[in-house]
């Protein structure tokens, strides 16, 4: 069974000291519990562990790896006590599971309380078919609005810890690499333009499908800023950084939350509670479906946006250490 | 007892995994991959929870009777990004140090710390 | 007619898992990288396809055979050429065939400003 699979890749990844192999493997994981996870009929949770866990995380680690080093030093002494905490701690997990309801029954008491109000109601209260996308967009949207704001600090967070002022000087110095660059990686160059209006496309369609199949706002932020990612992998930071105006992206990620906000906002002004979206409109049908939109129009943009400002700011400073490195050589070899 | 509560201890393993990642690795990218290998398994649990025998995904169609419980799904939603947030986070502080210290061996880096604080003192003294 | 069709895409099925199983044992049991790397992508594209090939023989409405089109389109797409640049990644990075008696030519500086991992 999967879940076999995934003790087995765990053990891996401790065992295994070379760090680039290691970061496949969490890659595999990732994959392996987002197929765990449709088994279990978590469609929208499938596709965004899919989309994060096996997608953008192992892109950013691959990146730290390449800036850090490959190889984990090995330790000299066992780790006996951490073994043994860990055995306590396990055994002591194990027998609290003991009480826990049979895997799949109907009658474990998580099924009858707010769920199976929210199973009920959701069609006559919110219209939307998607009722994992009515409970985040609706029913419990403040806390989806502070999920957008973590996303933002941490967008913020990257920012601060790893942007570099960039002066204009420094884009013609690489333009020699670029054309080296233009013959070496011809095929995928090509295959990469047909693909990515498509992944843009697929993009939007997430976004605006997630009321009636899985889908929604992350996923779509995420494939989005997939696309961005491939494009600047493969054609330089340099021209990805022309044709995506830094500020501009940065703008966006404030954009999102902004947009969030005043959804709730609109709603006070409007005489309901905040995030109350029936008094949107006349109709609260027609209201819902106003709200869900824009909150996950919001979301959407926020997320697509602080992944492209992650990656750029993760190799932005991965190719000034690379210059520091070149001029430190050539300052060697000249003295 | 076996096959109804075996999700749930190998959800117990893989947290014990997880966590074992963390305590003893030295290398600070492997903590860090073993932080998302602990949440993963975290969220594994939840949706174990979530699943209703014969049930279906939680998205309304007119010939189904029983659906999943969605409760869960949205709160893993939410965890799955956040926990993306804080590794990337956590990703750069590791670059960070690098640049700072040279190198990302607990060890080393505790070392070098030691050896700041004993030059301070010697200093102080001197 | 119905009948037909069911073999005929039990018969895909079976041609195409039994191509990934062949897969992987291919990864397992080849010495080098390079033929790892063709018995991968070759397999694992064609039984892919064939997989596709027989749901689409089985799929009910146009729906669902549509989407099942523009996955198999995407996969050939995507297969050969990830493959591609992982084999040639491996050749800039210097590692050579396991039983090349060529001369192998001067590689260029591996210098880039694209964060290519």
């Amino acid at each position: 069974m999967l879940l076999i699979f995934l003790v087995v890749v765990a053990i891996a990844i401790i065992r295994m000291k070379n760090l680039f192999a290691v970061v496949m493997l969490t890659g595999i994981y990732g994959l392996l519990s987002a197929s765990f996870l449709v088994v279990m009929d978590a469609v929208d949770v499938a596709f965004t562990e899919a989309a994060v866990g096996a997608g953008i995380s192992t892109l950013l680690m691959l990146v730290v790896i390449s800036m850090t080093g490959h190889r984990e030093r090995t330790t000299r002494h066992k780790p006996l006590l951490a073994l043994l905490v860990v055995t306590i701690t396990g055994g002591l997990l194990i027998y609290g599971t003991l009480d826990m309801p049979y895997f799949g029954s109907a009658d474990a008491p998580i099924h009858n309380h707010v769920a199976s109000r929210y199973i009920n109601d959701s069609m006559q209260e919110i219209g939307v078919p998607n009722i994992v996308t009515s409970v985040l967009a609706s029913y419990r949207a403040f806390d989806t609005f502070g999920e957008v704001v973590v996303i933002f600090t941490a967008g913020i967070g990257v920012l601060a810890l790893l942007s570099i002022a960039h002066r204009p000087e420094d884009g013609d110095k690489t333009g020699s690499f670029n054309d080296s660059l233009n013959e070496q990686h011809l095929i995928v160059r090509i295959v990469s333009k047909i693909l990515i209006p498509f992944i843009l496309l697929f993009a939007l369609y997430v976004q605006f499908h997630g009321d009636y199949g899985p889908g929604g706002g992350f996923q779509a932020g995420v494939i989005f800023a997939s696309a961005i990612i491939l494009y600047s992998m493969l054609f330089g930071l340099n021209i990805a950084r022309k044709v995506i105006n830094q500020p501009f992206i940065q703008f966006i990620s404030a954009i999102g939350v902004l947009l969030y906000g005043s959804v709730g906002l609109a709603s006070i002004l409007s005489g309901g509670n905040f995030f109350d979206y029936n008094v949107l409109s006349n109709d609260h049908i027609t209201g819902q479906h106003l709200g869900i939109l824009l909150i996950e129009l919001g979301v959407g943009c926020t997320v697509a946006s602080v992944m492209i400002i992650i990656f750029f700011n993760f190799a932005g400073r991965r190719e000034m250490q690379q210059k520091n490195e070149r001029e430190h050589n050539k300052n060697q070899e000249l003295s | 007892m076996l096959m109804g509560l075996f999700n749930y201890w190998i959800v117990v393993v893989l947290m014990m995994i997880g966590l074992y990642i963390v305590i003893a690795h030295g290398n600070l990218i492997k903590k860090i991959i073993g932080l998302t290998t602990f949440q993963t398994s975290v969220f594994i649990f939840y949706i174990s929870m979530a699943k209703v025998d014969g049930g279906t995904a939680p998205i309304l169609a007119d010939d189904i009777i029983q659906y999943s419980n969605p409760l869960p799904h949205v709160l893993i939603l939410t965890a799955i990004v956040v926990g993306i947030a804080t590794t990337a986070m956590a990703l750069s502080l590791v670059v960070r140090i690098k640049e700072a210290y040279g190198s990302i061996e607990e060890e080393e880096i505790q070392q070098q710390d030691n050896q700041i604080q004993e030059d301070e003192k010697n200093g102080r003294q001197a | 007619m119905d009948i037909i069709i069911t073999i005929s895409s039990g018969l895909c099925l079976f041609i195409g898992s039994f191509l990934c199983v062949s897969g992987g044992i291919g990864i397992l049991r080849f010495p080098d990288f390079y033929t790892r790397m063709h018995a991968a992508a070759v397999t694992d594209t064609l039984g892919t396809g064939m997989i596709l090939v027989g749901l689409m023989l089985l799929s009910p409405d146009l729906l669902i055979f549509a989407k099942l089109v523009m996955i198999l389109l995407l996969t050939l797409l995507i297969g050969p050429t990830t493959s591609h640049v992982l084999a040639k990644a491996a050749w800039y990075n210097g590692l050579t065939p396991k039983f090349s008696s060529n001369v192998i030519d001067q590689k260029k500086n591996k210098e880039t400003t694209s964060s290519n991992p």
